[in-house]
């Protein structure tokens, strides 16, 4: 580790904190209707969108309703992706004349997308054309993101409201979120990204002759207005394999910071808007200083393991020298080097964005072990937008309970009794995610299609599989990419981030619809205040023995196994 | 007499105010109407928007920051291309297809504890340090990248190879050098990433140096 990574860590969260207030004010003025500056421009598109849509703008939805026009939008957009996918080859834009995608693999995308995960079993450069990136994928990126975020409103209004029978209207929110947030920050970001050297031109493939006279063939397209979207909304997605590590996608340091900042910067602001729509911004700060904490111990984490000298962490002996400030740089770019590396790893798994700079296969196995655990923890550390929030909202909801079982009261949040019922649909949001994710790597392990696919021998070969499917259902869609796919992934992954997305949004609809319900009672001395800092170490305590719990036995079996193994001088 | 079931309260004309009025015609025909919509704000005109933005403000950038030399394309300033004479810098190890294929980037996702990693980095180590007499490897050269067309190399790597540039080309070893210390990028804003040297741009000013008629037209 060296003066300059941390510094590069400060400056980055510094940079963020400066964002987290304006962000959130901006993001509570547009969910609650308010004036903004964006107005004049984008009410009259708003109005029309609701006349083209059939959409009656000040009628209020229950939670049902809510729930059951997200399902409905979700399918449509999933089906719509579907196929694009399969009849590319006949649609414009496809100067490459690339095939209709297969099937399986279609379906596993589209899953893929509609999700928020942007798992890729694809190589996009030579899958996917112009249109499908720009038309289905990239809009795809839109859509599912403004879904995660208005999932998260419809939460903080059922905390907030009162006897309220509803929780907002469905489709004011995602168009909204879409005309407000999304598109017009999308537009300056891409700018940004292209002068910073990503590419956007519709063009075929370059092909030039080097300097020694081969041929290379340069992969184009429109990469800007997807990069931007794919990072702003936690997707994820790359329009070239190699992600965000691919120079056309992410070509300086500079642009690195901004893509770091970009995937924390909703789901940052959202704490603050938490805050602010339950007027109680304390408790926003807390929500935020816990999700700080868990950052700041997942990058110190894995920077340190990946700084380590690669003699000292190498298994095999070596002749030779190597030269001093070595860390593990295979799978890793130059002009990011270890730091700008592990700070990406940590952000983009911290949230559920899973774009990669690195490769994460590639890591030291206490490396590799932090983007695992990050998204192990459910993904509640800034998270995905929307996601992020409202899972770490189920943790509150959680840790409240907790505090009222040690005193002995009924446990309120925010002016909220939580009950039965209340608890019920926590535990449930807490219990799909390692119910899905650990039966589908066990099952996995065991049958010959699962272990057939897998780029390294020995627990890390385990820890591949383990990976795809804790991605998967959190709705990261980093990878272990070594890990290569048949027909059994692409409907498994399918079944899995379908799951662990919409399985896991209806609790917390439930859950929203049952607190609006709720009357408010007035803070009694036995309330347990949620803007202490006492409540923040609760709060990380809840978050971080909940995933330990669930998933320590699968972790000694990977990641801790192979570090104990590489000590002894174990190569596989 | 058939029995009443749940649902006849509800067409009950007393009950009917109490019921909420539907939200919309339909969820389907909303979500339909709203897919077609978006894609054509969100997946055509915002990206058409861009490409022409971009084209405008930064036409080189836009269209992958493509080199010219005597009026070819000759790479992109952002994509590493495969060397492999003495006369040039090497570029790192390339895992994109073939090596340094820019239409199928990735790198090798082998593990610390793959023996195939173990050994492909033993014989790079022996293989460069019996060319340099013993001095010590830089880890980049050794490793490959996330993308495989990873442009950079460490000022470490660049001086690595300072030597058999320099006497490929007959150049001194210290002009080598100083146009290594030209070519050598700081962190960005003083700050971020590393610093780095870009190996095309440094191959290309090496072959500009060393040619004899006037410096080949060079534009970016």
């Amino acid at each position: 580790m060296t003066a300059n990574g941390w510094l590069q860590f400060a400056i980055f969260s510094i940079v963020l904190f400066a964002t987290v207030k304006p962000v959130g004010i901006y993001l509570a003025h547009v969910f609650e209707g308010e004036r903004t500056w964006l107005d004049p421009i984008l009410r009259p598109i708003e109005r029309l969108t609701y006349r083209l849509c059939a959409v009656r703008p000040d009628s209020e939805m229950n939670w049902r309703e809510y729930a059951f026009a997200m399902l409905g939008f979700s399918a449509v957009t999933l089906v719509f992706t579907y196929i694009i996918e399969r009849i590319q080859s006949w649609l414009p834009f496809n100067p490459q004349h690339l095939a209709g995608v297969a099937p399986d693999l279609a379906f596993n995308t589209a899953a893929s997308f509609t999700t928020n995960t942007n798992w890729q079993f694809y190589v996009p450069e030579s899958t996917m054309s112009y249109l499908t990136e720009m038309a289905a994928l990239a809009t795809h990126n839109f859509w599912s993101a403004a879904v995660g975020i208005v999932v998260a409103v419809a939460l903080i209004r059922g905390i907030r409201r009162t006897t309220s029978a509803t929780i907002g209207n469905f489709w004011v929110d995602l168009t909204r979120t879409t005309l407000w947030i999304l598109l017009p920050a999308c537009i300056v970001y891409a700018l940004l990204l292209v002068w910073q050297g990503v590419p956007q031109n519709l063009s075929a493939y370059t092909a030039v002759h080097t300097l020694e006279g081969a041929t290379q063939t340069i992969a184009q397209g429109p990469v800007a207005s997807q990069e931007a979207i794919k990072m702003l909304g936690t997707n994820g997605g790359g329009f070239f394999n190699a992600n965000s590590a691919h120079p056309f996608e992410n070509p300086t340091p500079f642009s690195n910071l901004l893509q770091m900042l970009s995937i924390f910067l909703i789901p940052a602001g959202l704490t603050y808007a938490l805050g602010r729509m339950t007027r109680s911004q304390g408790h926003g700060w807390a929500v935020f200083a816990a999700m700080f904490v868990l950052f700041t111990a997942g990058f110190a984490a894995c920077y340190w393991a990946e700084s380590q000298p690669y003699n000292a962490i190498h298994g095999a002996a070596q002749s030779g020298s190597l030269t001093a400030p070595a860390g593990n740089m295979e799978g890793k770019e130059v002009r990011f080097g270890v730091a700008s590396s592990t700070l990406f790893a940590t952000i983009t798994t911290d949230a559920s964005c899973g774009a990669v700079n690195a490769m994460h296969d590639s890591f030291t196995p206490l490396g590799g072990l932090v983007p695992l655990a990050n998204i192990m923890l459910g993904e509640v550390v800034f998270g995905g937008v929307g996601s992020g929030l409202y899972g770490m909202l189920i943790f509150v909801v959680l840790a409240v309970f907790i505090a009222g079982l040690m005193v002995g009261r009924t446990p309120e949040y925010l002016g909220k009794k939580i009950e039965g019922y209340d608890v019920k649909m926590a535990m449930l949001y807490a219990l799909i995610f390692p119910l899905v994710v650990l039966s589908l790597a066990a099952i996995f392990v065991l049958i010959p299609q699962g272990t057939g696919v897998t780029n390294n021998p020995g627990p890390h070969g385990f820890t591949e599989i383990l990976y795809s499917f804790v991605s998967g259902a959190g709705n990261n869609g980093s990878a272990f990419a070594g890990l290569g796919t048949n027909w059994w992934y692409n409907i498994a992954m399918a079944f899995d981030m379908l799951t662990g997305r919409f399985l896991m949004m209806i609790p917390v609809l439930a859950l929203a619809g049952n607190l609006a319900r709720k009357k408010s009672v007035p803070p009694s001395p036995g309330t347990f205040p949620v803007n202490s800092s006492l409540f923040t170490v609760l709060l990380i305590g809840v978050v971080v023995i909940v995933g330990a719990l669930t998933f320590f036995p699968a972790v000694s079996l990977g990641p801790v196994l192979e570090h104990l193994l590489l000590n002894a001088k174990q190569l596989f | 007499m058939q029995t009443t079931t749940n649902h006849a309260p509800i067409l009950d004309a007393a009950h009917i105010p109490h019921v909420p009025p539907p939200v919309h015609h339909s969820v389907w025909g909303t979500a339909i109407r709203f897919t077609i919509l978006t894609t054509i704000l969100l997946g055509l005109l915002y990206p058409l928007f861009l490409t022409v933005a971009a084209h405008v403000l930064f036409p080189r950038q836009a269209t992958g920051s493509l080199l010219l030399k005597d009026g070819q394309v000759i790479g992109s300033q952002l994509l590493a291309q495969s060397f492999t004479a003495d006369k040039y810098f090497h570029p790192r190890p390339s895992a994109a297809g073939n090596g340094y294929d820019a239409t199928a980037s990735g790198g090798t996702n082998l593990s610390l504890s793959n023996a195939k990693l173990a050994q492909r980095i033993q014989s790079d180590i022996d293989k460069l340090t019996t060319a340099s007499n013993g001095q010590p490897v830089p880890i980049d050269m050794l490793t490959t990248s996330a993308s495989g067309l990873d442009p950079d190399i460490t000022p470490d790597n660049a001086a690595f190879q300072a030597a058999r540039v320099a006497q490929a080309r007959n150049l001194s070893i210290d002009a080598v050098n100083s146009l290594i210390a030209a070519h050598t990028k700081p962190r960005d804003l003083g700050l971020f990433g590393e610093p780095r040297i870009n190996v095309l741009e440094l191959n290309l000013a090496l072959d500009n140096q060393s040619a004899v008629k006037p410096a080949d037209s060079l534009t970016r």
